[in-house]
């Protein structure tokens, strides 16, 4: 059976176009990147709602604050390196802050974007953006989950960022999912061990645990599309489950999903916890499905990681 | 609306209420409040289309101060123009005082934009006056910057906005007071010329002396008669402008007077009033 492959990025114009239809207050901001965020078709539905703003992404964020208190819902779209990185204080200072309702389409998020390489390849957006107080951390895993992620945080009131990829992933939700924002999903149920996944690392994580059943170890699965607010009880309801934890993620070790399950951990249920991420290094050009597979993040390498730790006990 | 003479008193009362915030909370920014009292007086008490017993009305005109540490002025003249009581004003920086170091939207009547991180206000103010473009609204929107500030390169992107996008119901205010922490701006880094840069950002641009209520009156209505494009009014002023022993000088920039400093200032300026009067 051949597998639907949807990039989120494209989700996320998709998305827009269907809530634009809807809602006259949405606006969509671009810093000249409008054709690889795939708000294009954004632009091209709705003119007047689409402000590309240039090479200016700290601008652009002040002017979607503003924007913000002046009853627009704007989306702000740009890469990941930049919105979180580069924007990293605007958005804590005249976003988070003052708690506007401005929304952050960061796409490009990753070592997923592939040939680019390292300085356009973020690994740290999740850390720097789940530091600042009132926001919410959305990484969607395909396009069924990105789209209602989309919807759920123009709903939302109070800034959201949503962190979307380049690359194709495979479709595993049914167009019935229901989403809802810091509700954990289990994806599959299993005795032994306990991977929590995000973004794109949920369908290899799913992958990875069919590979484990045949070499005698019985996975559950945990989809953890929001960052923060995290769903603790899902996680310390698991951790008394099973033996072992996982947490995979395409992003550093650091600060990223990994840290937020330790710290959950640490507090409430200690437990060995292996965090499958980007080690404490920068990315590199390459395809990104074979740079997904020499950083240890596709089927393969989470599979190897787990058989590492279980059997070597 | 106030005559010339009345505004000239407001300020005075606004200076009053700066040295007294400040002098009570035992540190903040007399010197570039000072600078721009007058400019803040105007805007309150002339300019701005606002309502004090409504301070969200949807319709309002909008104020943002870019240059944030300076809140002293703001927060002196919401006060004055009966946004909150004139006695909170020596509640500034206190623990628990809803009057924060730099200005905070959700907790502050009349406050439009939290800011204070230099740079970052003009782009929202710009953003408003985009939003008020788009949806085809009166409002006008008014910017604050110091003259330091625009050493920021999210300055100039924010202008780069404006310009590009006419926004002539947006005035961004330069407090040109020529000093910052670190000496002269020009000494620093000079960020001279002001009013070509902005004429090069497809700014209409006016130049007055900032600290005389005639001559801002004239900006103002200047501005406001400009079509397709945003205005800037360089206001030259003298930083702590109204204390003598204030005037001119880098030290004030962030400092608070001690008891005997405080007692000078407030009697100088009592007798600033009293020369008003006559």
């Amino acid at each position: 059976m051949s597998v639907t492959k949807i990039a989120t990025r494209d989700s996320y114009g998709n998305a827009l176009v269907e809530l634009g239809k809807e809602y006259e207050d949405l606006v969509v901001l671009d810093a000249d990147l409008a054709a690889a965020t795939k708000t294009g078709v954004f632009k091209k539905e709705f003119p007047d709602r689409h402000i590309d703003c240039g090479i200016a992404e700290n601008n652009m964020v002040g002017v979607a604050a503003g924007m913000a208190t002046c009853g627009k819902v704007p989306f702000l779209s740009t890469f990941a390196m930049f919105a979180a990185g580069r924007s990293f204080e605007q958005v804590r200072n005249s976003v988070g802050y003052p708690h506007l309702n401005v929304k952050i389409g960061a796409t490009h998020a990753g070592i997923s974007v592939g040939e680019d390489g390292a300085t356009h390849q973020c690994n740290e957006d999740i850390a720097l953006m789940r530091t600042i107080p009132g926001m919410i951390v959305i990484n969607p895993c395909d396009d069924v989950e990105a789209k209602a992620a989309v919807k759920a945080a123009y709903q939302h009131n109070g800034p959201v960022y949503l962190r979307f990829g380049r690359l194709a992933v495979p479709v595993i939700h049914s167009e019935n999912y229901h989403f809802e924002i810091g509700k954990g999903e289990v994806v599959k149920e299993g005795k032994d061990v306990a991977i929590i996944a995000t973004g794109l690392c949920v369908s290899e994580a799913l992958q990875a645990a069919d590979m484990l059943m045949t070499k005698g170890i019985d996975a559950k699965v945990i989809n953890i599309h929001t960052i923060k607010p995290l769903d603790k009880d899902l996680i310390i309801e698991t951790a008394k489950e099973v033996k072992h934890l996982f947490t995979v993620e395409e992003h550093s070790v650091i600060g990223g999903l990994g840290s937020a399950v330790a710290e959950t951990l640490c507090e409430a249920c200690p437990r060995q916890l292996t965090k499958i991420g980007i080690e404490d290094v920068y990315g590199e050009s390459g395809p990104a499905v074979e740079l997904l597979h020499k950083y240890g993040l596709d089927a393969e390498g989470i599979m190897e990681r787990v058989m590492k730790v279980v059997f070597n006990e | 609306m106030l005559n010339t003479l009345e505004l000239e008193q407001k300020a005075i009362d606004v200076r009053k209420g700066i040295i007294s915030a400040v002098y009570h909370a035992k540190s903040g920014h007399p010197g570039g409040s000072l600078s721009a009292a007058d400019i803040f007086t105007y805007l309150y008490f002339a300019e701005l289309n606002i309502d004090p017993r409504n301070p969200d009305k949807e319709n309002r005109d909008r104020f943002v101060l870019s240059k944030g540490h300076t809140a002293p002025g703001l927060y002196s003249a919401l006060a004055h123009r009966g946004f909150f009581p004139v006695g909170d004003l020596n509640t500034l920086r206190h623990l628990g005082s809803y009057l924060q170091g730099h200005p905070d939207m959700k907790h502050i009547p009349g406050v439009d934009m939290s800011s204070g991180s230099l740079g970052q206000g003009l782009s929202a103010a710009v953003g408003m006056a985009m939003s008020g473009k788009m949806a085809q609204k009166d409002y006008r929107v008014y910017a604050l910057c110091g003259d330091g500030e625009i050493q920021e390169g999210q300055i100039w992107e924010a202008a780069m906005f404006a310009g590009h996008h006419k926004l002539d119901n947006l005035v961004v205010i330069i407090d040109n007071n020529n000093l910052q922490i670190d000496g002269t701006i020009d000494e620093v880094c000079s960020p001279y010329p002001i009013d070509k840069k902005f004429a090069a950002f497809h700014f209409h641009v006016i130049t007055i002396d900032g600290n005389d209520m005639e001559q801002l009156a004239m900006a103002f209505t200047q501005a406001r008669a400009k079509k397709n494009k945003p205005t800037v009014i360089i206001a030259n002023t003298v930083k702590g402008k109204g204390v003598s022993f204030m005037e001119n000088k880098v030290g004030w920039h962030g400092k608070a007077p001690n008891k005997e400093e405080y007692h000078l200032a407030m009697q100088e300026l009592k007798k600033a009033g009293e020369m008003l009067c006559q």
